[in-house]
């Protein structure tokens, strides 16, 4: 397998929930939209989805409730069958995988974070861990020593022979991450982990896991309905509507360039300035003559508000990773940026 | 024009509903006023209506049983059955067979209980466990109560396992719940005696089949339980279950079972209490045991040997509810890291250092081992002496209570009942049923009925019917104010709450002590027992519907200047009805069951023929019996259902 396939590869997927779903989607007239389908009594959860995920990378699904996010990750794991279209994982397709290899899949590939947690309550967090590792029959004493070392990974040392009716949400959160973890899956999901948490802890949670994807870096599809959360994680953000994903990119694209009314009103309310990067802003040199230091492209607008408003050069060069001079920014479209457009 | 003609076109439409109810309700009264004058066929029901069930269920019966070897089948389980209940019964009492260890001191039990109750809830159910024990024992019941236990140690597991089993397979098949369903509805609403006489025919008596019969009696309550708490398990964790690559064996066994753990309890709970209730009844069969004493004393006459059977009876029940409900509740606690082997299982070292202790001293002292007649206690003079006098000073009103309710209550009501022609009676129902589900619980309402006057019992049902309906009203006129009394502050209904869980530990045979004491034996005693045991639902559901009202609600009256009277009639009992209606539902059902068993201190209805069938060990007239008894439960459960559901949704609350 290519390290450049992606990992998972969604193909025109549909789930629909209603009486015969399946001859329903075979006569669907393809141009029907959301409401057409509600009223023939189906409730279209995924509709007509592409997406492709690559290796290390970490797409978000931003949307609102019942906008078919959770829905789309569960078809992703196949905890939900789909209707329609086809899902790859790994280079295989998902969908007609036997019992018995969706269950090796899933013990040895894939880790998955719930809103709710989805902690066993009868056991304690070391065996609520190492849970996974039981199912596959590793002996205690190999899950036991890998359970502890990733208890220690998320902060829980000490905690392991407590309930987790004994630990707050936060610590709760832990312990699933951890379980996700135990097994050193390859594709992580997270469906809404941290929307169940009080605001202060959310951030925690959220500095917690970049800190860990930093150092594991893993392929990750993190779900939210929560924009800044999207904005502050994702390398991508898909966002659903009424199951269709309406837009899927960069975030400071997004940003930018809303492809729909919908994704517009979203990110009404944004200071895109925080989120735009230099980077996004810089064009194509075009022979133009650069003057001056370049400034980091891999700051946001905002980091660089100062020199913004007191540089007087109107365009300026931006540096790439290695400080080689990626493009040119024009200073006045920045400036837009930070304050807003000109009245 | 066109109004008309939707109308007609909608015949579900609200307002058809009341006018064929009360078109019903008309015709009903003509059919009953018009007596005289109508054919026989409309008074009694007619030879061509009564249908012989009771032969078919014969002829099935004795089919499955010879024809099919069924009984060859019953007998062999029967016989595995009883040798696991010799095993209790040597270790318990100390009856001769294998392991010949037994007797167990009683002393040890006692500690054993003891320790039991500390180690689910601590001290204060642990004194109590403790206690009843040592009561058993210093009252010489020690050999009754323990001929009762062995049957209840043996046939609670049965039935959890069997309703685990069952409970899991109506989880999982949509198209077995379908069938178990229906069965499990008739079956919780059948009166106790309707199972004893097949298992009469098919076991015996005894021992053996009054396990058979407690275990067939309990497993109800555990499917239901069990189905429940599979379906509620979240959703996320069968998920996250699913996600670790659990196979479904691993993901029922180490995800879905343990997490419906506190329903499972809760029917374990359940079927422990029924199992009681079972096995103190099961003294009609031939059970030894403590139920067979009462029976007997009580039969004699003997107030104060009885009450002392009937306080034993009332302290098992409560301590072994007690201690179920506790473990239900009871979750884990992790231990101080570092705790060593000693102190984990310290509970376990301390029991078995004192029933190490307890068994050298009873050879030492052998009154700890057992304690004989002789030595035995007894408060049976003096508690015969108090309700001697009790009753004495009480006599006066007792017996005029008792000459008035018969005489201008009972009477009167009975052959009121016995007077209206059977088709009036139906055609009242299809009524109600109208007026309260429209068409379909019409139909209900008839079929039930219908059933009850093909079965050739439509006499002895009016009775029992008449019996329930007076004594639910009685049960309403007491139960609902003391209901509304109890909900007025929160410490209250605590109270009131904790005395009814209690009342309902109780088994149904408890309640009839006091009224044979005050009334003797007669309707009215069937009667007072029916109110007190139906009384205790509706005490406790009025409560749970006046406290269940929300808070904004109650504020909101609070902050339009409402009076408390008016907070309470307008707004707590609008909103509570749906919840009391619960409470008369199961109300109902607890005075059908009572009038039947009281059957055996002289009545003339449905229960009375129970006994008869009983002792006749006749099946089919039994079931008949039985299923007659059933459909009432039915048809008001059905009602009352419908009703609350209808309300609930139209006050938002569902």
């Amino acid at each position: 397998m290519s390290p450049s396939q992606p990992v998972i590869s969604c193909r025109n997927v549909w789930k629909l929930f209603g009486p015969r779903p399946e001859s329903y989607l075979a006569g669907l007239d393809p141009a029907a939209g959301f409401d057409a389908i509600r009223a023939d009594g189906y409730v279209p959860a995924v509709r007509d989805v592409s997406l492709d995920i690559a290796r290390g990378e970490m797409l978000v699904i931003m949307g609102l409730s019942g906008s078919g996010k959770s829905t789309l990750v569960r078809c992703m794991s196949r905890l939900i069958e789909i209707t329609g279209g086809e899902i790859d994982v790994d280079g295989r397709v998902i969908g007609a995988l036997s019992e018995r290899e969706l269950i090796d899949l899933r013990r040895n590939k894939m880790g998955m974070v719930f809103q709710n947690f989805g902690l066993l309550p009868h056991r304690t967090v070391l065996d609520n861990v190492a849970f996974p590792l039981e199912m596959r029959g590793q002996d205690i004493h190999a899950r036991r020593a890998r359970a502890l070392e990733v208890i220690e990974l998320v902060g829980l040392a000490g905690r392991e022979d407590y309930f987790p009716r004994e630990l707050s949400g936060g610590q709760q959160q832990r312990v699933g991450i951890a379980r996700s973890l135990a097994i050193e899956p390859d594709i992580w999901f997270l469906d809404e982990p941290f929307s169940a948490l009080d605001p202060l802890i959310r951030r925690e949670m959220q500095d917690e896991f970049l800190r860990l994807q930093a150092m594991l870096g893993k392929t990750i599809v993190f779900i939210t309905h929560d924009f800044d959360e999207a904005l502050r994680l994702a390398d991508r953000i898909a966002i659903m509507k009424d199951g269709a994903v309406e837009q899927c990119d960069r975030p400071d694209r997004i940003v930018m360039n809303p492809a729909t009314d919908y994704v517009a009103k979203f990110i009404e309310d944004v200071e895109k300035a925080r989120v735009v990067h230099a980077r996004a802003l810089a064009q194509p040199v075009d022979g133009q003559t650069l003057t001056g230091a370049p400034v980091d492209g891999s700051k946001t607008i905002s980091q660089l508000a100062r020199l913004l408003v007191n540089d007087d050069r109107a365009i300026l060069p931006v540096s790439g990773p290695d400080g080689r001079v990626i493009g040119a920014m024009d200073r006045q479209q920045a400036l837009d940026v930070l304050l807003g457009a000109a009245q | 024009m066109t109004v008309a003609a939707t109308n007609a076109s909608a015949p579900m439409r609200p307002q058809s509903r009341p006018r064929m109810a009360q078109f019903l309700f008309a015709a009903a009264l003509c059919l009953a006023v018009a007596k005289l004058a109508l054919p026989d066929g409309l008074v009694r029901p007619p030879d061509w209506l009564v249908w012989p069930f009771a032969d078919w269920f014969n002829a099935v019966f004795s089919f499955i049983r010879d024809d099919l070897g069924l009984i060859h089948v019953t007998r062999a389980f029967a016989d595995g059955l009883e040798s696991v209940l010799d095993v209790t019964a040597n270790l318990l009492y100390g009856k001769n067979r294998w392991p010949r260890l037994g007797p167990i001191p009683w002393s040890v039990i006692a500690i054993t209980a003891a320790m039991i109750g500390y180690a689910i809830n601590g001290w204060r159910l642990a004194a109590f466990a403790g206690l009843t024990f040592v009561w058993i024992a210093a009252m010489g019941q020690w050999q009754w109560a323990m001929e009762t236990l062995s049957v209840i140690i043996v046939a609670a597991p049965v039935s959890v396992f069997l309703g685990l089993l069952l409970g899991t397979m109506g989880w999982k098949s949509a198209r077995f719940r379908l069938v178990l369903n229906p069965l499990l509805n008739v079956a919780q609403s059948l009166p106790h005696f309707a199972y004893m006489i097949p298992v009469v025919v098919f076991i015996g008596v005894g021992a053996k089949a009054g396990a058979i019969v407690t275990i067939i009696f309990s497993v109800p309550p555990m499917i239901r339980m069990t189905m429940l708490g599979l379906q509620k398990v979240p959703s996320e964790v069968v998920e996250a279950g699913h996600m670790a690559g659990a196979t479904r064996w691993q993901l029922l066994r180490h995800v879905r079972l343990p997490t419906a753990r506190t329903e499972l309890l809760v029917g374990v709970n359940q079927v422990i209490m029924q199992c009681l209730a079972m096995v103190v009844l099961a003294s009609f069969i031939g059970m030894p045991g403590l139920g067979q004493k009462l029976l007997q004393l009580l039969q004699a006459l003997k107030i104060g040997r009885s009450i002392e059977i009937g306080i034993t009876i009332v302290l098992l029940a409560i301590m072994l509810d007690r201690c179920s409900k506790a473990w239900a509740v009871k979750q884990p606690v992790h231990l101080e890291k570092g705790t060593s082997w000693l102190m984990r299982h310290k509970l376990l070292v301390i029991w078995a250092a004192l029933v190490a202790v307890f068994w050298a001293l009873s050879l030492v002292f052998p009154i700890l081992h057992e304690i004989g007649r002789r030595d035995a206690l007894s408060l049976a003079a003096p508690l015969d002496a108090i309700m001697d006098w009790i009753i004495g000073t009480l006599d006066p009103v007792t017996q005029w209570l008792r000459w008035f309710l018969i005489v201008w209550v009972l009477i009167p009501l009975r052959d009121g009942m016995l007077w209206l022609p059977f088709s009036a009676v139906l055609v009242f129902l299809m009524a109600v049923g109208w007026a309260i589900g429209g068409k379909r619980s019409a139909l209900v309402c008839l079929g039930y009925f219908g059933l009850i006057a093909m079965s050739g019992w439509w006499d002895r049902a009016m009775i029992t019917v008449y019996t329930v309906t007076f004594a639910v009203f009685i049960a309403t006129l007491i139960g609902f104010p003391l209901g509304i009394w109890g909900s007025r502050s929160k410490a209250r209904a605590q109270a009131v709450l904790l005395v009814c869980d209690t009342l309902q530990t109780f088994p149904s045979f408890i309640y009839l002590i006091p009224v044979i004491m005050l009334f003797g034996v007669n309707d009215v005693a069937v009667v007072g027992a029916v109110v007190l045991f139906a009384a205790v639902p509706l005490v406790r559901y009025t409560i749970e519907g006046l406290r269940g009202v929300p808070e904004a609600q109650i504020e909101a009256a609070d902050m339009s200047g409402a009076t408390r009277r008016q907070t309470l009639w307008s707004v707590r009992l609008p909103l509570a009805l749906p919840t009391i209606m619960v409470g008369v539902n199961q109300s109902v059902m607890f005075s059908l069951f009572m009038v039947i068993i009281a059957a055996f201190i002289g009545t003339q209805d449905l229960g009375q023929e129970m006994q008869r069938a009983l002792s006749s060990s006749d099946v089919g007239k039994g079931l008949v019996l039985g299923l007659a008894v059933s459909f009432m439960g039915l048809m008001v459960d059905h009602l009352i259902t419908v009703w609350a559901n209808r309300r609930r949704r139209a006050l938002g609350l569902s």
